[in-house]
């Protein structure tokens, strides 16, 4: 035990802060686990085709939580992995789901062949709720792309993203801050036009900053050990601002606080949601990344 | 590309034929890989598993109604409900005279009369007139707070640019009177309507700036609103596009739109909503009001706004800031 004195800080503004879940707006779904037919080198989870550690989730599997979610207001569906399309139920799993509210994919675009988005933008327009599509890529050219997310992969994407445009969807382009060059002024205009060049007259754009974590810590290195949250980090304690404070993450093995810590088994709360609707500690260093980036998974 | 010898390329295929089976009977556990069993013994024990009746307990406590002091105000039968000025005193005018000629007893707005039109302290003298009774939104709590610029943080630099450039302009033409008195604007009313207590907010009962869209505000969604906020319906604008949805409990949502420019439906005219007290159910018309949009339009080309916002004024189309709008909305859109 460590003896405290007047002048040492309170014991609370050493401990990590904890995050309310002050509503569960957003629900994700690991829907393919962390298999993936890629391996990007930036990928936080690690998703890979040999990437066992969560798996398939089955409609079966979430049709309870669906359920759950729905007593519990939720207010948007995300499906990520690995890759959402390598779950052989992925569009039955998007039917159900859009009864209930908008749905979004995180998807990598390589199995997005002209017949699946014909059936996909059916999807779309049978539910009144919203679907979206967001596509990944790492780089405005194969040249700063391909390196990431494996060679010959800048044109399978442009295909799937053409697939989708030709089909009547039109796909949100996530990119992640992995070149300097991607989130800046010139680099947003990059991407905008390269959309445009592809006939997408109305382009859509998400950047998100890099975890390091996983397979980019291997990349890019790892977090420093200052890279942690304080109490005081965050004024008056207010931590809404970070997504965990309104979502949940379900893989084959649980519920999860978040998207980003399912390789964390701290990262789980629970087995149904009702478990998990507690405080949450803010330990974890990609936490740093939260709050310091402002980040938000969701489109 | 650059060519590469023969060794390179044998390297290169190594590292990525590497890359791909990694993960073989492993389990990535942050930074380390390990056994997959050592992985899954872990997460099996992790988290907390209540019994079914305590998840009902925690469900059922999820959904019950927080604390609300806000004062109910009526009983009226009829009322005219707005949000989204955006400097359109032109469209202010037509709406007072309208909601009055249509029996409306009391006028409520919900916020952001600045931004996009011309000649912001326009608006002020027309609200007192008219005896509106207004709720903030996230523009008066900006330029209240004295920010510099809005902080739209769009991720098209041109429309940060349109936002920049429509917030600033309204900053600099409003009276440190008016933004004082947007400063002290309640965040939140509440009114009765009948029988029906309705609960007035500009973004969301939740959050001033949070969106409500129409194909993106499911219905179990609302219903958790309205039983947390105990209220038989919700009025709220923020997003520019009008919709109404009833609930299986028997509620309503109604974003009511905004006043200030179009629906982005190539239609010119903008949009409020009435809402009254019916035998067996609340009684809500989307109205539409046309308005001098000519002058308006001819306005702002004197005060240099830019020739997008009028095109919009004009065609009924938006022309920026599309971002924000969810597929379904996207897709209908124009541009
Ligand atoms: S990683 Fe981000 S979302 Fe997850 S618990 Fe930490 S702060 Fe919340």
């Amino acid at each position: 035990m460590v003896e405290t004195t007047r002048s040492s800080p309170p014991a609370e503004n050493l401990a990590a802060p904890v995050v309310e879940l002050g509503s569960l707006d957003t629900l994700w779904f690991q829907v393919a686990g962390t298999v993936c037919n890629l391996a990007c080198t930036h990928c936080f989870v690690s998703s890979s085709p040999t990437n066992h550690t969560h798996e398939n989730l089955s409609l079966a599997e979430i049709v309870p939580y669906l359920e759950e979610g729905s007593r519990l207001g939720v207010r948007e569906y995300y499906f990520t992995g690995g890759e959402p399309f390598l779950n052989p139920e992925m569009e039955a799993i998007l039917a159900k789901t859009l009864e209930l509210g908008p749905a979004t994919v995180l998807t990598n675009g390589l199995l997005l062949d002209p017949v699946r988005c014909e059936r996909l933008a059916a999807l779309a327009a049978a539910s009144d709720y919203s679907l979206d599509l967001r596509v990944s890529m790492d780089g405005y050219d194969a040249e700063s792309n391909d390196p990431i997310r494996g060679e010959g992969t800048f044109e399978r994407i442009l295909a799937g993203i053409g697939n989708l445009h030709r089909a009547g969807l039109n796909p949100v382009i996530t990119v992640t801050e992995v070149h300097d060059a991607n989130a800046s002024r010139e680099g947003r205009v990059r991407f905008f036009r390269l959309l445009t060049e592809l006939g997408i007259d109305k382009p859509r754009l998400k950047i998100l900053p890099i975890f390091r974590m996983g397979a980019e810590a291997e990349r890019g290195g790892a977090y420093e050990s200052w890279q942690r949250l304080r109490q005081g980090d965050a004024p008056a304690g207010d931590w809404s601002h970070l997504q965990c404070s309104a979502c949940r993450m379900v893989t084959d093995q649980g519920v999860w606080v978040c998207p980003i810590l399912v390789n964390e088994p701290e990262g789980k709360m629970g087995e149904s949601l009702a478990d998990t609707l507690e405080p949450y500690p803010l330990e974890h260093p990609a936490c740093w990344t939260c709050h310091v980036y402002g980040v938000s998974c969701r489109t | 590309m650059p060519s590469r010898s023969p060794k390179d390329q044998r390297d290169r295929q190594r590292r990525e034929s590497s890359k791909l089976t990694a993960h073989r009977g492993l389990a990535t556990w942050g930074e380390k890989l390990v056994p997959l069993a050592e992985f899954r013994r872990a997460t099996a024990a992790a988290g907390r598993a209540l019994s079914a009746s305590e998840r009902e307990l925690e469900v059922a406590s999820w959904r019950e109604p927080r604390p609300d002091p806000t004062p109910v105000e009526g009983p009226f039968s009829r009322v005219a409900v707005f949000g989204g000025v955006y400097n359109n005193h032109y469209a202010l005018a037509a709406l007072l005279d309208d909601a009055r000629a249509r029996g409306a007893e009391a006028i409520y707005c919900l916020g952001d009369l600045g931004g996009f039109g011309p000649s912001p302290e326009k608006v002020w003298p027309l609200l007192e007139r008219g005896s509106v009774r207004t709720i903030q939104g996230n523009y008066e709590e900006s330029l209240a707070a004295g920010l510099e610029d809005c902080n739209c943080g769009y991720t098209d630099p041109r429309d940060n640019h349109f936002a920049e450039l429509s917030y600033g302009y309204t900053a600099r033409n409003c009276s440190p009177q008016f933004k004082l008195w947007m400063g002290e604007l309640p965040k939140r009313r509440r009114i009765r309507v009948g029988e029906r207590e309705l609960l007035l907010v500009h973004g969301s009962p939740r959050r001033i700036n949070e969106f409500l869209f129409h194909s993106t505000s499911p219905v179990p969604f609302l219903e958790v609103l309205l039983a947390q906020e105990r209220a038989d319906g919700l009025l709220c604008t923020h997003t520019g596009l009008p919709w109404h949805r009833r609930l299986e409990s028997g509620g309503d949502v109604i974003n009511v739109g905004v006043i200030g420019r179009p629906a982005n439906d190539g239609r010119a005219e903008v949009c409020y909503c009435l809402v009254d007290d019916r035998e067996d159910e609340l009684g809500v018309e989307l109205v539409g009001l046309g308005y001098d949009h000519h002058a308006l339009a001819e306005e702002m080309r004197r005060e240099a706004l830019p020739n997008e916002f009028i095109e919009t004024v004009l065609s009924g189309w938006w022309t920026t800031c599309l971002e924000i709008l969810p597929a379904k909305e996207r897709a209908a859109s124009r541009f």
